[in-house]
């Protein structure tokens, strides 16, 4: 697989041209960042009724061969050999050192097939990482055929559910293959809003046919990675780059609940993940750095690479993610922190262009997710 | 006096000769989408042109404004502090950021008039 250095697009291009969204170049491709809505709007809209986002640029790997649901065990903190058919699970890449490579989403076709949604910033080098361990064993495809949409919100039900009715009985985090006026959609009850939604795989030559479909409904609306972002950081979910890398382990990322029982020290599928013995030994005796929310006090947004000190002034940790919550109205932060001062007593500041603000710990999310779990 | 604009996209309205309002363009304002915060100076705080003194946070990224011109700032505008919305509805005027007793009038001068900054966003 080579990566050109030219920018990318995906199918819906043209689309968000004539929509006339703001485009930006991000993890190779050109995107819409925000519509005329604007950014606030788009989130509020997405809260509200039904918002459709353009997510192509993400990576779909298919993954097969008779052994592909223990292959992937072997990359993965997670338990994917009894993961059921037509199930959707969140996992990780993890590498060597204990770090996470890349997050992803895992849905067993059934057939000895998984199919994976990865970052785009990821793609190819999850894929070599695969390639490079399970080449042998399975058969991989980086599928450059397909266009991706979320389609989120509490509308998002009705909405998909008028096309395709049978979509109204899947719960959170499952799939199904249906067609939507003779179009093949492989869809997931997912997405990474906070909101009940979809995620819709299509055919790149379907794509166009599909949007125009979702829009004509009144209560839909494209919406950028602007209000992706903000929308993302109010449900307290975390990004690569961001609260992920590959010089923190899932534990030291507070990502414990993503780590599967079966999975752990004396269980029945204990470790056999690259970084097995660092994640576990965290997972026993705890880790040095967590992430956690942080509510500024005031109004100035506390942005990524804000630094954090306590009272004394020494710096205890940086922040993540952050900018402005529009459903709350005020800003928001996450934070990598030392595990000692992560505690809700802390007195801590957030140092932006020399101010100290004062920021106050929060349980994550910051806006409650609204899943529909049947 | 007209309207003047600089390339750091605020317009700068001569009141009286060195007595001088400030504020971002519309197109600025569009550039940076919903405004969620605006960190203004102090009154009494001296500028000088080309140095920063405010910062304006969209719901995207945080800006600097420019100043335009050198002098004293008389007076800010504190409604922006908890109405950043403002800006974005009447940059132009109810959305005006500090008033500057310029040290340098002649630096007014320097500025463009709106035929030439319409020129310069066009490019």
């Amino acid at each position: 697989m080579s990566i050109g250095s030219e920018i990318r697009i995906t199918p819906f291009h043209q689309m968000h041209v004539d929509a006339g969204a703001k485009m930006v170049p991000f993890a190779g491709y050109e995107m819409p960042v925000s519509y005329p809505l604007g950014i606030k709007k788009e989130h509020n809209h997405t809260r509200e009724r039904a918002g459709l986002f353009d997510v192509s640029h993400m990576g779909q790997i298919r993954l097969s061969g008779e052994h592909a649901m223990s292959a992937l065990e072997s990359l993965v903190p997670v338990d994917i050999i009894d993961l059921p058919l037509m199930k959707t699970r969140y996992a990780l890449f993890t590498s060597e050192n204990g770090g996470v490579l890349d997050d992803l989403m895992v849905t067993n076709l059934g057939d000895n097939t998984l199919f994976l949604v990865v970052n785009a910033a990821c793609k190819y080098d999850d894929y070599e990482h695969l390639k490079r361990h399970l080449g042998s064993s399975c058969e991989l495809d980086l599928h450059d055929d397909l266009a991706l949409l979320a389609l989120q919100g509490p509308k998002a039900n009705k909405v998909l559910s008028e096309l395709a009715p049978s979509v109204k009985e899947m719960t959170f985090m499952t799939a199904k293959q249906v067609m939507i006026n003779e179009i093949d959609c492989f869809i997931t009850r997912s997405g990474y809003t906070g909101e009940d939604g979809f995620e819709i795989s299509v055919s790149n030559q379907d794509a166009e046919s599909l949007a125009d479909i979702l829009l004509s409904s009144e209560e839909v609306e494209w919406i950028g990675l602007g209000a992706r972002d903000s929308l993302r950081l109010e449900a307290g979910l975390s990004l690569y780059g961001h609260e992920l890398d590959t010089n923190h382990s899932p534990v030291e990322s507070s990502l414990n609940w993503a780590l599967s029982k079966v999975r752990r020290l004396g269980e029945e599928r204990e470790g056999n993940y690259l970084g097995d013995n660092i994640i576990l030994k965290q997972l026993e005796n705890g880790s040095d750095t967590k992430v956690v929310g942080l509510l500024p006090e005031g109004r100035m947004p506390v942005r990524d690479g804000a630094i954090i000190q306590d009272e004394n002034g020494t710096q205890v940790g940086y922040v993540t993610s952050g900018g402005f919550g529009p459903t709350l109205n005020k800003p928001i932060s996450i934070a990598r922190l030392e595990t000692k001062v992560s505690n809700s007593q802390s007195k801590l500041f957030a140092l932006v262009r020399e101010k100290k603000i004062a920021v106050e710990i929060i349980k994550l999310p910051f806006v409650k997710h609204n899943y529909y779990r049947g | 006096m007209s309207i003047k604009y600089s390339e750091d996209h605020e317009w700068v309205d001569a009141k009286e000769d060195d007595l001088v309002v400030i504020g971002i363009t519309d197109f600025a304002q569009e550039q940076l989408g919903d405004l969620v915060y605006v960190e203004l100076p102090e009154v009494g705080d001296e500028c000088t042109k080309g140095e920063n003194i405010s910062v304006i946070e969209s719901v995207k990224a945080a800006s600097d404004l420019v100043a335009p011109v050198s002098g004293s700032i008389i007076e800010v505008n504190s409604r922006l502090e908890d109405e950043p919305e403002i800006v974005t509805e009447d940059s132009m005027g109810e959305g005006w950021f500090i008033k500057v007793k310029l040290s340098d009038p002649a630096e007014l001068d320097e500025l463009m008039d709106e035929e030439a900054y319409n020129a310069f966003i066009e490019e």
